[in-house]
C-alpha cells in the first residue's frame, strides 16, 4: 500500500514539474524543473528496482546535460520578454494535438493492453541480485558492438560540438609562448652609450 | 498493486506534455530542447517499465543507448544554438528564415 501512495505522489510531483517546464515564463525556471522532473523520475526507476539507470539518470542528466543547459542560458543574453511573444497564439492547436495523443494513447493502453502482463504484479528480485551486474554482462557480451558503436557516437558529438563553437577572431592580440620562450638576450637588449651632459 | 499500465499511464502523460510544449513555445530554441529531452525521457519510462515487467535486460540496454543519443543530441544542440546566437543576436526560432525554406 505505501509503495502505491508512493508512486502516486512522485507522479504527481514528476507530471507537475514537465507542466512548469513548458509552462514557466523564466527558461532557466524551465531548466530547475526539468532537474526536478529527472530526479522523480529517477526515484521512479528505483522503484523498477532499475538501480543502474537511476543513479546514471542523476549523474549524466543531471550532473551534465542540465549544468550545460544552465550555462548556455547564463551565457546567451536572451531577450525573454521578445521569445514571450506568440505566447497563446498556438496554445489551441497545441491542446488539441495533445488531447487527440492523449485519447489514442490512453485508448491503447487501457482498452487496447488486454495482454499486457500487467496483473500478475511484480516479484521482488532475490537477495543477492545485482541490476547492474546484469546489465553490465547484457551489454558487455550481446550488445559490444552496439556499445562501441555508442561510444564513438560521444565522440563524435565532442568533435562536433567543438568545431562548431571554436573560431577564430582576426586581428586579436595574443601571446605567442613558443615565441616568447625562444627570444635571446640579444634580440631584446640593446645597450646605449649615452654622453654625459655638461653645462656650457 | 501498480501494474504495467500506470506506468505506461505516466509515460504518456509526460510524452503529451512535451508535445504540447513543443506547440506552445514555438519561439524559445532552449524550452523546444528541453521539450525533446522529457520526450526522450518519456520513452524511456516505457523502456524501463516494459522491461521490469517482462524481465527482459534488453530494455534497459536500450535505455542506455538512448541517454548517449540524448546527450550527445543535446550538447550538439546547444553549439548550434550559441553559433545561431553569435551570427543573429537572437535565438527566436521565427527569425530563421534565411534558407527561405
Amino acid at each position: 500500500m505505501a509503495g502505491v501512495i508512493f508512486f502516486y505522489a512522485l507522479s504527481g510531483v514528476l507530471i507537475g514539474s514537465a507542466l512548469g517546464v513548458i509552462a514557466s515564463r523564466n527558461s532557466i525556471h524551465s531548466v530547475l524543473y526539468l532537474v526536478l522532473a529527472f530526479v522523480t523520475s529517477s526515484v521512479l526507476w528505483l522503484l523498477l528496482e532499475a538501480e543502474f539507470l537511476a543513479v546514471v539518470l542523476v549523474l549524466v542528466y543531471v550532473g551534465a546535460v542540465m549544468v550545460l543547459f544552465l550555462f548556455v542560458i547564463m551565457m546567451l543574453d536572451v531577450n525573454l520578454v521578445q521569445l514571450r511573444e506568440g505566447y497563446t497564439r498556438y496554445a489551441p492547436l497545441g491542446g488539441l494535438v495533445a488531447l487527440i495523443l492523449a485519447a489514442e494513447l490512453i485508448g491503447v493502453i487501457w482498452f487496447r493492453g488486454e495482454g499486457l502482463p500487467a496483473d500478475v504484479g511484480l516479484t521482488p528480485h532475490p537477495a543477492g541480485y545485482s541490476n547492474t551486474e546484469v546489465l553490465g554482462t547484457a551489454l558487455y557480451t550481446e550488445h559490444l558492438y552496439a556499445f562501441e558503436l555508442a561510444a564513438f557516437l560521444l565522440l563524435l558529438a565532442i568533435v562536433a560540438a567543438i568545431v562548431l563553437t571554436m573560431r577564430r577572431r582576426p586581428g586579436l592580440k595574443v601571446q605567442n609562448v613558443a615565441q616568447q620562450v625562444a627570444v635571446r638576450r640579444e634580440d631584446r637588449v640593446r645597450l646605449v652609450k649615452v654622453e654625459p651632459e655638461r653645462d656650457a | 498493486m501498480i501494474g504495467l499500465e500506470h506506468y505506461l499511464t505516466l509515460s504518456a502523460a509526460l510524452f503529451v506534455i512535451a508535445v504540447a510544449g513543443i506547440f506552445i513555445n514555438r519561439k524559445n530554441v532552449i524550452v523546444l530542447l528541453m521539450c525533446v529531452e522529457l520526450l526522450l525521457l518519456a520513452v524511456n519510462f516505457n523502456f524501463v517499465a516494459f522491461s521490469r515487467y517482462l524481465d527482459d535486460t534488453t530494455g534497459q540496454v536500450f535505455v542506455f543507448f538512448i541517454l548517449t543519443v540524448a546527450a550527445a543530441e543535446a550538447a550538439i544542440g546547444l553549439a548550434i544554438l550559441v553559433v545561431l546566437f553569435r551570427s543573429r543576436r537572437s535565438i527566436d526560432v521565427q527569425q530563421m528564415d534565411v534558407l527561405k525554406g
